[in-house]
C-alpha cells in the first residue's frame, strides 16, 4: 500500500484498503477557522447534536479575518468563541496563535500517521509531517465534530520523485509551482501526492510544508512526505502525544510516477491567473509591480522570513511598491524579532503585520485595486483572489518577492543579493 | 424532474469566482446568491432565473473549501450544476447540502447558453430540449446516492443520532 492507503487503512480498522473504495475513517483532529466555522456550528445544531465527540480533538483557530475586520467578522468570531467555551474544545484567539496551518504543527497537535480533516482547503499542509490531512466543507466538518469520523473515497496515489539538489534561491515553493504546472491544476484530482527523492530529503521542514500546502492546487486530496530525521527533529519538544509513523510499502501501486530534475530549476513565477501557469523567473523579469506580499500558510514560516530578510537587509523597498510581511504565527513573529528580521523589514520600508490570512484571500491587510499588480508568496492567483478582479497576481518564493519589492519589477534574487 | 435554462461557464471555475472570500461572514444563501459569480460574470445573479442550470467545463469549483460556494449557487436560484468534471471538495460540499451535480462531458460540451435543459436525477439523464439530445451522467457511487436520498448530510446525521444516540452512529452497510 502507498503511504496514504496505509494511514487510511489504519483509521478504517482494516488490514488494507483499495483506491476507489469508500472507507469510514476515524479522525485524530477536526479543525475549522473563522472563515468556514460558523456554518459548521449551525449545521452541528441542525444535526441535533449537543456535544462534540472529543473536545480534545476539535480545534478552532481564528485567522482569516482577524483582528476583526468589521462588525460581521467580530460577530462570527464571537459566536465561535462561545461555541468553543460551551463545548470545551481547543480555541486559538487573536494574539495567542496565528495561521491555522502554521500553528497546528507548531503546537504539536498534528502528528505523523494522523488523519486530520479541516474546514480549509490548505489543510493538506500537514502532509509534510506524514499525516493524511485534507480540506472539507463546513457540513462535513460538523459531521466529523459530532461523530469523530468521516467518509472518504480512498484516493489513488501519484508518486513524485525529485532528483538532484535545488540551487541557490530555489526552494519548496519553486518545486511545487513547477510540479503543479507540469501536472495541471486538475491533474491530480482526487489523488494523493507522495513526494520523494533526493531533493525532498534535502528540503527543510518549512519547504516541505510549502509543498504539501499547495497539493490542493493540483486538485489533490492530500500531499504526503515520509517521516525522517528532519521531521522528528521538528516534532521534538512539540508533540503532544505519541505517534505511529507509517510508510509506503516497497511494492506499493501508484496511479503514476513523475520524475523531476531540480538541479537546473530556476526560481518559478506563476503568472495570472493560475498557480499552474509557472515559468522561470527569467521570463518574468521586467514586469512592474505595485505590491509585494510575504507570508501566508504557504510561505509565512521562519525560513521564509529569513530568506526575505537576506534580500532586504540594508536595502529599501522601491518607492512605487508596498511590501507587506505577515509572519505565520506568534512563535515565528517572536523568533523573527529575536533574530532581528523584523527590524530589517521595517528599516527596508515594509509593513509587518500580526499573523493573519489577511491579504491572501483579499480579506483585509492589503487588498489590491483595479489595474494593480501584486507579487505574492501566497498560494492562489485566481481572478479577484486578492481584491479587484482587474488586478493581476504573480506567485513566487519569498526571496523573489523580496527582490522584486526592492527593484519594483519582478527579478531574480541574485540580481539584488548576489549568489 | 429539474427544468431550466443553461447558464454556461468555462473550465476551472474556482471558488473565488463563484463567491469571493470577502463574503465568508455571510450565511444567508439568498444574500450569498446576490454575489454569485460577480467577479467573472457581473450581473449573473440578476439575470439568472429560478431553476436555471449552470453548465461548467472541467474542474468546476476548484480552490477553497468554502461551502458558501454551493450555497451561493443555490441561493442564486440555480437548481443543478452539469459539468465535465468537478473539484473534489466542491463536489462533497454540494452533495452535502443537496445541490445536485451531474458529471457529464457530453452534455456540458453540447449545451449552449440559454438552452432548455431537463434533468432526471433518478435516471441520471440530461435532456437538452433545445437540441433534442439526451446524455447520461456518471452515476453516483452507492454511498453518495444514500446521502442524496437522505436529503444531504445534515439529514443523514440526524438519522444516525436519532437511531443510535450520540456519538455511536456510523455508516450502516
Amino acid at each position: 500500500m502507498t503511504l496514504a492507503e496505509k494511514i487510511l487503512a489504519a483509521h478504517a480498522g482494516k488490514k488494507s484498503v483499495q483506491p476507489g473504495e469508500f472507507a469510514d475513517v476515524q479522525v485524530d483532529l477536526v479543525m475549522t477557522t473563522d472563515a468556514t466555522g460558523l456554518i459548521s456550528v449551525q449545521q452541528f445544531h441542525k444535526m441535533g447534536a449537543t456535544k462534540v465527540f472529543d473536545p480534545g480533538k476539535v480545534v478552532l483557530v481564528m485567522d482569516h479575518f482577524v483582528p476583526s475586520r468589521d462588525v460581521e467578522s467580530a460577530e462570527t468570531v464571537k459566536a465561535l468563541r462561545e461555541f468553543a467555551r460551551e463545548q470545551g474544545v481547543l480555541f486559538f484567539d487573536v494574539g495567542r496563535a496565528g495561521i491555522v496551518h502554521v500553528i497546528l504543527p507548531e503546537k504539536g497537535l498534528v502528528l505523523p500517521g494522523d488523519v486530520v480533516v479541516g474546514g480549509d482547503s490548505h489543510t493538506c499542509t500537514y502532509g509534510a509531517l506524514g499525516a493524511f490531512a485534507t480540506g472539507m466543507g463546513s457540513t462535513d466538518i460538523a459531521f466529523a465534530m459530532v461523530f469523530g469520523r468521516t467518509w472518504m473515497r480512498v484516493p489513488e496515489s501519484l508518486h513524485l520523485v525529485y532528483h538532484g539538489l535545488p540551487g541557490p534561491w530555489v526552494g519548496g515553493k519553486d518545486l511545487i509551482l513547477h510540479t503543479i504546472t507540469r501536472i495541471g491544476v486538475e491533474g491530480a484530482s482526487y489523488q494523493a501526492l507522495e513526494f520523494t527523492g533526493e531533493a525532498i530529503s534535502a528540503l527543510a521542514m518549512d519547504d516541505r510544508f510549502t509543498m504539501a500546502n499547495m497539493a490542493i492546487e493540483a486538485g489533490a486530496k492530500a500531499g504526503l512526505f515520509s517521516v525522517d530525521e528532519k521531521t522528528r527533529a521538528y516534532l521534538q519538544g512539540r508533540a503532544q502525544r505519541s505517534y505511529s509513523v507509517q510508510s509506503a510499502d516497497p511494492g506499493a501501486r501508484y496511479a503514476g510516477t513523475m520524475e523531476f530534475e531540480v538541479s537546473s530549476l530556476e526560481p518559478q513565477v506563476a503568472f495570472p491567473h493560475s498557480p499552474g501557469n509557472s515559468r522561470g523567473v527569467s521570463e518574468a523579469e521586467g514586469i512592474f509591480i505595485d505590491q509585494a506580499v510575504i507570508g501566508s500558510c504557504t510561505n509565512g514560516w521562519l525560513g521564509d522570513l529569513r530568506a526575505a530578510a537576506r534580500v532586504l537587509k540594508g536595502r529599501q523597498v522601491h518607492p512605487g511598491v508596498r511590501c507587506i510581511v505577515v509572519p505565520g504565527s506568534q512563535e515565528i513573529y517572536l523568533q523573527a524579532m529575536n533574530e532581528g528580521l523584523l527590524e530589517i523589514f521595517v528599516r527596508a520600508g515594509a509593513a509587518v503585520s500580526t499573523p493573519t490570512c489577511g491579504p491572501c484571500p483579499g480579506a483585509h491587510m492589503g487588498a489590491v485595486g483595479a489595474g494593480e499588480r501584486c507579487i505574492s508568496t501566497t498560494n492562489r492567483n485566481f481572478i479577484g483572489r486578492m481584491g479587484s478582479p482587474r488586478a493581476e497576481i504573480y506567485l513566487a518564493n519569498p526571496a523573489v518577492v523580496a527582490a522584486s519589492a526592492v527593484i519594483g519589477q519582478i527579478v531574480h534574487p541574485r540580481e539584488v543579493a548576489g549568489k | 424532474m429539474i427544468r431550466g435554462r443553461a447558464r454556461k461557464f468555462g473550465d476551472n471555475i474556482d471558488t473565488d469566482a463563484i463567491i469571493p472570500a470577502t463574503y465568508a461572514n455571510l450565511t444567508d444563501p439568498a444574500e450569498l446568491g446576490r454575489h454569485c459569480m460577480e467577479h467573472i460574470d457581473p450581473g449573473f445573479a440578476r439575470r439568472v432565473s429560478p431553476g436555471d442550470i449552470i453548465v461548467g467545463g472541467s474542474n468546476f469549483g476548484c480552490g477553497s473549501s468554502r461551502e458558501i460556494a454551493p450555497w451561493a449557487i443555490k441561493g442564486a436560484g440555480v437548481s443543478a450544476v452539469v459539468a465535465k468534471s468537478f473539484a473534489r471538495i466542491f463536489y462533497r460540499n454540494a452533495i452535502n447540502i443537496a445541490l445536485p451535480l451531474l458529471e457529464c462531458p457530453e452534455a456540458a460540451e453540447g449545451a449552449e447558453e440559454g438552452d432548455s435543459l431537463e434533468i432526471d436525477l433518478l435516471q441520471g439523464e440530461i435532456r437538452n430540449l433545445s437540441r433534442g439530445k439526451v446524455s447520461k451522467a456518471a452515476p453516483y457511487p452507492d454511498f453518495i446516492r444514500e446521502l442524496v436520498t437522505a436529503g444531504g448530510l445534515v439529514e443523514y446525521a440526524r438519522r444516525l443520532l436519532g437511531q443510535a444516540g450520540r456519538p455511536t452512529g456510523g455508516r450502516e452497510k
